[in-house]
C-alpha cells in the first residue's frame, strides 16, 4: 500500500499552481488536505504523475464575510468551521456538519474544497453547500467562473471541473434570523461515510424552502422548491407531512432501489424536516 | 499477600514505554542494509495457475514458487480420527485457491519499489469455479478446494446421543437457523517480520510479531530443514496479536529463504488491505440447532448440525480442526444437559484460511447456545434468566463431568447468573418496556453465560498433553530479579502480572524485578501466548522457579544468619530469623561476590533456576462469565445503541485485577464488533467485499459503552494461587448477550435475527419483511 512514483509541487501562489495544472500531457492532481486523495494513491487507485498542493497559497485559506455572504477559501480545514473559526451565515448548519465528518484527525486536516472535488456522494459538503444555495468559485489559467454548488457534481467521483481547474472559494449565502435548518445524516458507526443524508432549510425573508437528498451514489437530490415534499408551505409537524410517494418517485429518477436506503433516505429527510419545523 | 504481589492492582511496568512512544514494534526497527518485500497475490479465489511472467529485468528481484522448491509445505495435521491432510505451500506452486495467495516475492530497497514490481508480474491462470459457501462446498458433486479433501470437509467432530426417545415426549421443542459471519481479526499492528543470516553465529535471525516465538522457530525448521538451533525467533513489542499472531503462515518462511541466499536483512511489513483481504480470517460458523425442553424450560436433548469455514487451508500450528471440534466439544456450554448430538464439519472454502480469533468458537457455541435458550424462553414465556438458572451446573456438583466430557474443576454460575441479573437490574428494564420510549425507539434485555475452558494443555479432544511451560528466575548480584520466559507479551501486560508472581514468592518489590519474554535465545521453551493460558502455565511456572529460588536463598540467608534453616522465612526484601534478618542484596553479594563469607556446603546450582508447571489437570481450567445488555433499537432506521453493559466474571485468583478489567473492557469491544459491526462478505467467485477498514467496520469509541465488570473469585484447585484464564473471555459473551437484547427489542413485532452482526441492514430487512409477512 504504496504510491507509485510521482512528482510533487507546493506552489505559493494561485497564479503558479493553475500553470502547473494547465502544464499540456502531464496528469496532474490537485492536493490539499489529502484525507481522501492520499488513501487512493497508497492504493494505487490514482496514479497522477504530478501533484500540486495548494495548501501554501494563501488566497485560499482566506475568508471574508459579506453583507450577503461569507466567501471560504477552498482549504479550509473541516475543522476550523467546526471550532468557530470563520464567520457562520448559517446559523449554525455548517460547524454541526463539519463536527460530524469523519474523525477529528481526519477534520484537522481535511478541507472545504477537496472535499468538494472530490464528490464522494456519501460526503457532507456535496450535499450541505446546495442546500444552502452556495455557489462555488473556480479559478484556472483561463480565468474564474462561478458555478452553483448543487451543479458541480456530475455522478459519483466526477464533477465539471475541468483538469486545469480548481476550486478557489465557495460563497455561502446567510441566512436570516427567521430561517429553520434540519440536517440529518445516518451511518452505521461515527466518522463513517454517510448511508442516508437529509436536509432542509426554510428563510422567509427571500422565501427560500429547499431540501436536499445526499448519499445515494450519485449527485445529491436537490429540491429547490420543497413544498412539493410536503404538500405546501413550511410549517409545523412537517415531518407528519412528508409526501412519502414524492420522496421515492424522486428516489426512483435516480435509480436509488435499495429497500434499505430507500428507508433510510426518507426517514433522513423526515427527520431533518421535525429539526427544521421544531427548531 | 505482599503489597505488589498476587491481587494488587500494580501499575503496568511496560506502559511508561508505551505511553512515551518508545515501543518497538516491526515497523520500528532497522538494520544497516534491510530491503523490503512486497509480495505478487493472487487476483482470483480458484484457478490453475500457468505461469508468472517476469520482465527479463526484474529476474534477479523476483522468486517464485520454483526458486524456493527446497523449501516444504506448511503441513498442519490434527490428530483427531478421519482429518484428511492438506498442504499449504509457502508460494503457489499450481493451484491457487483463495484471493491473495502469495504467488510471487518481490524485494527492493523501498517497499514501494517493491510493489512497482510487483505491478509488473504479470500471472497466466485457469479460473475454477470457487467453493464460496460452506453448506454449498459440502453437497455432492461441488468442485474440490484440495484433492486430498474429499466432499471439501477437513474433519468431521460429532458426538452421539438417542435425540429420538427425546424428541417422542418432549413438550417443547424449538429450532433455530443460525450463522455467524466471517471477521478479520484486527490488530492495530498488522503481520510482519524481519528475517537475517548472522554468519557470526551461523544462525537465521527473525525479528517477528508472533505470540509464540518457540513454536515459530520448530516451524520454521521444519519447513526450511534446518536445525533449530540456527534459528533465532525475536518477538519485539508485539501491537496486539487475538490469534492472528499464533500462526506460521507463508510470508516469513519465504523471507527466511530469501534471507539465507543473501547478505541484507529483508522485512515484510504486512499492510491493512493485505490483512483483510488475504490473511486474518476467522469466525464463520452455522448452525441448525432444535433443542427439546421441558415446561420450566429444562433442555432434555439438543441436537445441532454445526458447520465452520475453515477456508482455503489448514493453518500452521492449530490445524483446520481446531474449531469445529471446539464446536462440538463445547456447544452445551454451562449447562447440564442430559442428551446431546453435534456433528460438527470443518469446510474448505476458497476463502483465506480460518485462523483462531480471541475465543476461538467460544464466541460462536455461546452465541448459538444463547439465542436458542431464549428462543425457549419466549417460547414458554419465561424470563430468558429463569430458563438459565434451570439448565446451570450447579456448584455443588464440582467438579463436574459434562456431557462432551469436559471437566469443569470449580466456580459457581448460578451465582454469576443473578449479580448479572441484579446488577443490569432486570425488573426496571421489564417496568420501562412497559411504559415504552419517547423517541420510537425499543428497549431489549439480553443476556449470556458461558464457561470458557481456558489454558488447556491437550488436543482438542482432550485425550493428549500436547504441552509444558517453562521459565526461568535468577538473583542477580545486584540482589534483582530477572525473570525470562518464552511466552510473549501481547499487551496484556505480561511484563507487570509475571513480576507480580515473582514478588509474590520472594516478597520483593516489583520495580526490582525485571521480565524478559519473546526471544527463542534467552528464553526456556513455551507453548506461547494463547488460550487464555499465559498466568495459569506461564504464570505457574515462574511461581515454580521463583519458589525454588526463595529456597535457595533462604539457605543462604540461614547460613549467613547462622541459624537453621526451619526457622527463617523469605519476606519483604530479605530473609528473617528468630535473632535478626539479612537482605537479599547481600545475599547475592554474598553468593556471587564474596562466597568467602559462606559456608564450603552451599549448593552450587546457584541462583538461578528454570522452573516448569503444568496445571494437576490439564484439561482445562474453567472461567465463567455472565454478559448482560441493554439495547435500544431505532426501527425506522434500524440503529442499536448500547445503553448499558455488565460483565460479571469469574477468573479464579486474580494476579492484578486492573489488568483483568482491562482484559475484559478488551474483549467485550471485540465482541461488539462480532455482533453489531464486523462482517467480510465474497461475492459468488470468492471476491472479498472489503479491502479498507471504510468497508469492515470495526467498533470506535462511540460505540463501546461504559462496561461495568464484577468479580466472583473462585480459586481453581489445579493451578497455582488458583488462577483461571481470563484473555479470551470478555470477546465470547458480546455477540450472544446484544443479539439476544436486540431480538428482545424487536419481539414486540414478532421479529426475530439469527445472525451477527446484526446491522441496520439486517434489522430493517426483517421488519419489512415481517411486515409484508403480516399484511
Amino acid at each position: 500500500m504504496k504510491p507509485a512514483v510521482f512528482d510533487y509541487v507546493r506552489p505559493a501562489t494561485l497564479d503558479e499552481a493553475t500553470r502547473l495544472l494547465g502544464e499540456k500531457g502531464v496528469f496532474s492532481k490537485v492536493v490539499a488536505g489529502s484525507q481522501s486523495l492520499g488513501p487512493m494513491l497508497n492504493l494505487r487507485l490514482a496514479q497522477p504523475e504530478l501533484l500540486v498542493d495548494i495548501t501554501s497559497i494563501p488566497v485560499l485559506t482566506a475568508v471574508s464575510e459579506q453583507r450577503d455572504y461569507v466567501d471560504i477559501g477552498a482549504c479550509v480545514s473541516h475543522a476550523d468551521v467546526e471550532d468557530g473559526r470563520i464567520p457562520d451565515g448559517s446559523r449554525g448548519l455548517l460547524a454541526l456538519v463539519a463536527s460530524r465528518i469523519a474523525y477529528r484527525a481526519v477534520r484537522n486536516r481535511g478541507t472545504l474544497g477537496g472535499s468538494l472535488a472530490h464528490a464522494d456522494p456519501a460526503a457532507d459538503w456535496i450535499s450541505v453547500f446546495p442546500l444552502l444555495g452556495a455557489d462555488v468559485i473556480v479559478q484556472s489559467r483561463r480565468g474564474t467562473r462561478t458555478v452553483a454548488a448543487e451543479n458541480i457534481m456530475v455522478s459519483s467521483f466526477i464533477t465539471v471541473l475541468q483538469p486545469d481547474e480548481l476550486i478557489r472559494t465557495i460563497r455561502v449565502p446567510k441566512i436570516s434570523a427567521r430561517a429553520r435548518w434540519g440536517f440529518c445524516k445516518f451511518n452505521q458507526k461515527a466518522g463513517e461515510f454517510a448511508h442516508a443524508i437529509g436536509g432542509v432549510l426554510h428563510d422567509p425573508e427571500n422565501d427560500r424552502f429547499r431540501a436536499v437528498i445526499g448519499a445515494i451514489e450519485t449527485a445529491p437530490i436537490v429540491v429547490a422548491d420543497a413544498a412539493s415534499l410536503f404538500g405546501g408551505r413550511f410549517g409545523p409537524n412537517l415531518d407528519a407531512r412528508l409526501d412519502k410517494r414524492a420522496v421515492l418517485a424522486l428516489l426512483d429518477e435516480k435509480n436509488v432501489r435499495d429497500e434499505y436506503n430507500r428507508q433510510l433516505l426518507l426517514v433522513a429527510l423526515k427527520r431533518a424536516a421535525k429539526q427544521a419545523s421544531e427548531s | 499477600m505482599s503489597k505488589s504481589g498476587v491481587g494488587a492492582r500494580a501499575k503496568r511496568k511496560e506502559d511508561e514505554r508505551f505511553l512515551y512512544g518508545r515501543g518497538q514494534y516491526i515497523g520500528d526497527l532497522r538494520f544497516p542494509r534491510m530491503r523490503e518485500v512486497a509480495f505478487v497475490r493472487s487476483p482470483v479465489a480458484h484457478a490453475r495457475l500457468k505461469d508468472v511472467v517476469i520482465p527479463g529485468h526484474l529476474r534477479s528481484s523476483v522468486f517464485t514458487a520454483r526458486d524456493i522448491a527446497g523449501v516444504l509445505p506448511l503441513k498442519a495435521v490434527s490428530p483427531l480420527p478421519g482429518f484428511q491432510v492438506s498442504e499449504q505451500p509457502p508460494l503457489v506452486t499450481d493451484k491457487i485457491r483463495q484471493v491473495g495467495e502469495l504467488i510471487a516475492m518481490c524485494v527492493a530497497d523501498t517497499r514501494a519499489e517493491a510493489e512497482d514490481i510487483a505491478a509488473q508480474i504479470s500471472l497466466e491462470y485457469d479460473e475454477l469455479p470457487a467453493v464460496v459457501d460452506m453448506l454449498d462446498a459440502q453437497k455432492p458433486g461441488c468442485v474440490l478446494v484440495h484433492d486430498t479433501v474429499k466432499g471439501n470437509v477437513y474433519v468431521n467432530v460429532a458426538f452421539d446421543g438417542d435425540i429420538e426417545s427425546v424428541a417422542k415426549t418432549a413438550p417443547v421443542k424449538v429450532t433455530r437457523e443460525l450463522r455467524t459471519a466471517r471477521q478479520v481479526m484486527s490488530p492495530i499492528e498488522c503481520r510482519g517480520f524481519i528475517a537475517q543470516w548472522d554468519s557470526r553465529v551461523n544462525q537465521l535471525i527473525l525479528h517477528g510479531a508472533t505470540q509464540f516465538p518457540h513454536v515459530v522457530r520448530t516451524g520454521l525448521s521444519l519447513v526450511l530443514q534446518i536445525p533449530e538451533i540456527q534459528i533465532r525467533v525475536i518477538s519485539p513489542d508485539v501491537g496486539g496479536g487475538f490469534g492472528y499472531k499464533a500462526i506460521l503462515a507463508g510470508e516469513e518462511v519465504c523471507l527466511c529463504w530469501l534471507a539465507m541466499r543473501v547478505d541484507y536483512p529483508v522485512r515484510w511489513l504486512e499492510d491493512r488491505r493485505e490483512m483483510l483481504v488475504a490473511n486474518a480470517n476467522c469466525r464463520e460458523h452455522y448452525y441448525n440447532i432444535t433443542a427439546y425442553a421441558d415446561n420450566s424450560g429444562k433442555i432434555l436433548g439438543f441436537d445441532a448440525k454445526a458447520a465452520v469455514d475453515t477456508g482455503a487451508y489448514s493453518a500452521y500450528p492449530f490445524s483446520a480442526a481446531i474449531e469445529a471440534s471446539q464446536v462440538s466439544a463445547i456447544l452445551p456450554g454451562p449447562y447440564s444437559i442430559p442428551v446431546y448430538r453435534c456433528n460438527t464439519a470443518a469446510v474448505a472454502t476458497n476463502k483465506a484460511p480460518q485462523l483462531p480469533y480471541r475465543g476461538v468458537a467460544r464466541p460462536g457455541v455461546c452465541y448459538a447456545m444463547e439465542l436458542v435458550v431464549d428462543a425457549i424462553a419466549r417460547e414458554i414465556g419465561k424470563e430468558p434468566h429463569e430458563v438459565r438458572a434451570v439448565n446451570l451446573v450447579r456448584p455443588e456438583q464440582m467438579p463436574y463431568d459434562n456431557i462432551t466430557d469436559k471437566h469443569f474443576d470449580s466456580g459457581d454460575y448460578p451465582q454469576l447468573l443473578r449479580m448479572a441479573v441484579e446488577a443490569i437490574d432486570v425488573n426496571a428494564v421489564r417496568a420501562r418496556q412497559q411504559r415504552g420510549e419517547k423517541d420510537g425507539r425499543l428497549i431489549g434485555l439480553g443476556m449470556s453465560i458461558f464457561s470458557e475452558q481456558t489454558g488447556h494443555g491437550t488436543t482438542a479432544d482432550g485425550k493428549r498433553r500436547v504441552l509444558y511451560e517453562q521459565a526461568f528466575a535468577r538473583l542477580t548480584p545486584d540482589g534483582r530479579l530477572d525473570i525470562r520466559a518464552g511466552i510473549q507479551s501481547i499487551g496484556q501486560g505480561l511484563e507487570t502480572t509475571l513480576a507480580q508472581i515473582g514478588s509474590e514468592c520472594l516478597g520483593m518489590d516489583i520495580e526490582d524485578i525485571h521480565v524478559k519474554l519473546g526471544d527463542t535465545e534467552i528464553s526456556p521453551y513455551s507453548s506461547g501466548a494463547w488460550g487464555s493460558r499465559g498466568m495459569i502455565w506461564a504464570g505457574g511456572a515462574t511461581a515454580r522457579a521463583c519458589q525454588e529460588l526463595a529456597d535457595r536463598v533462604a539457605r543462604i540467608g540461614a547460613a549467613l544468619l547462622q541459624t537453621d534453616l526451619k526457622s527463617v522465612v523469605v519476606r519483604d526484601n530479605g530473609v528473617y530469623g528468630p535473632n535478626g534478618n539479612v537482605s537479599l542484596r547481600d545475599i547475592a553479594r554474598a553468593y556471587y561476590l564474596a562466597p568467602s563469607e559462606l559456608p564450603g556446603d552451599i549448593d552450587p546450582h546457584g541462583l538461578e533456576v528454570t522452573g516448569g508447571f503444568t496445571p494437576t489437570r490439564i484439561t482445562g481450567i474453567h472461567t465463567g462469565a455472565a454478559h448482560a445488555t441493554i439495547v435500544a433499537v431505532d426501527p425506522e432506521t434500524g440503529g442499536v445503541e448500547i445503553l448499558d453493559y455488565v460483565v460479571v466474571e469469574d477468573a479464579g485468583t486474580l494476579v492484578n485485577p486492573m489488568i483483568v478489567d482491562g482484559q475484559i473492557f478488551g474483549g467485550t469491544a471485540q465482541g461488539i464488533g462480532s455482533a453489531l459491526f464486523e462482517e467480510m462478505a465474497f461475492d459468488k467467485q470468492g471476491q472479498p467485499l472489503a479491502s479498507t477498514l471504510a468497508d469492515y467496520l470495526l467498533p470506535g469509541c462511540p460505540d463501546v459503552p461504559n462496561i461495568r465488570v464484577f468479580h466472583m473469585q473462585t480459586p481453581s484447585p489445579y493451578t497455582e494461587f488458583g488462577i483461571k484464564g481470563v484473555g479470551e473471555g470478555g470477546a465470547i459473551g458480546p455477540g450472544a448477550a446484544i443479539a439476544n437484547a436486540i431480538n428482545d427489542a424487536l419481539k414486540s413485532l414478532g421479529v426475530e435475527i439469527c445472525e451477527i452482526p446484526v446491522t441496520p441492514r439486517r434489522i430493517l430487512h426483517a421488519l419489512s419483511t415481517q411486515v409484508r409477512r403480516r399484511a
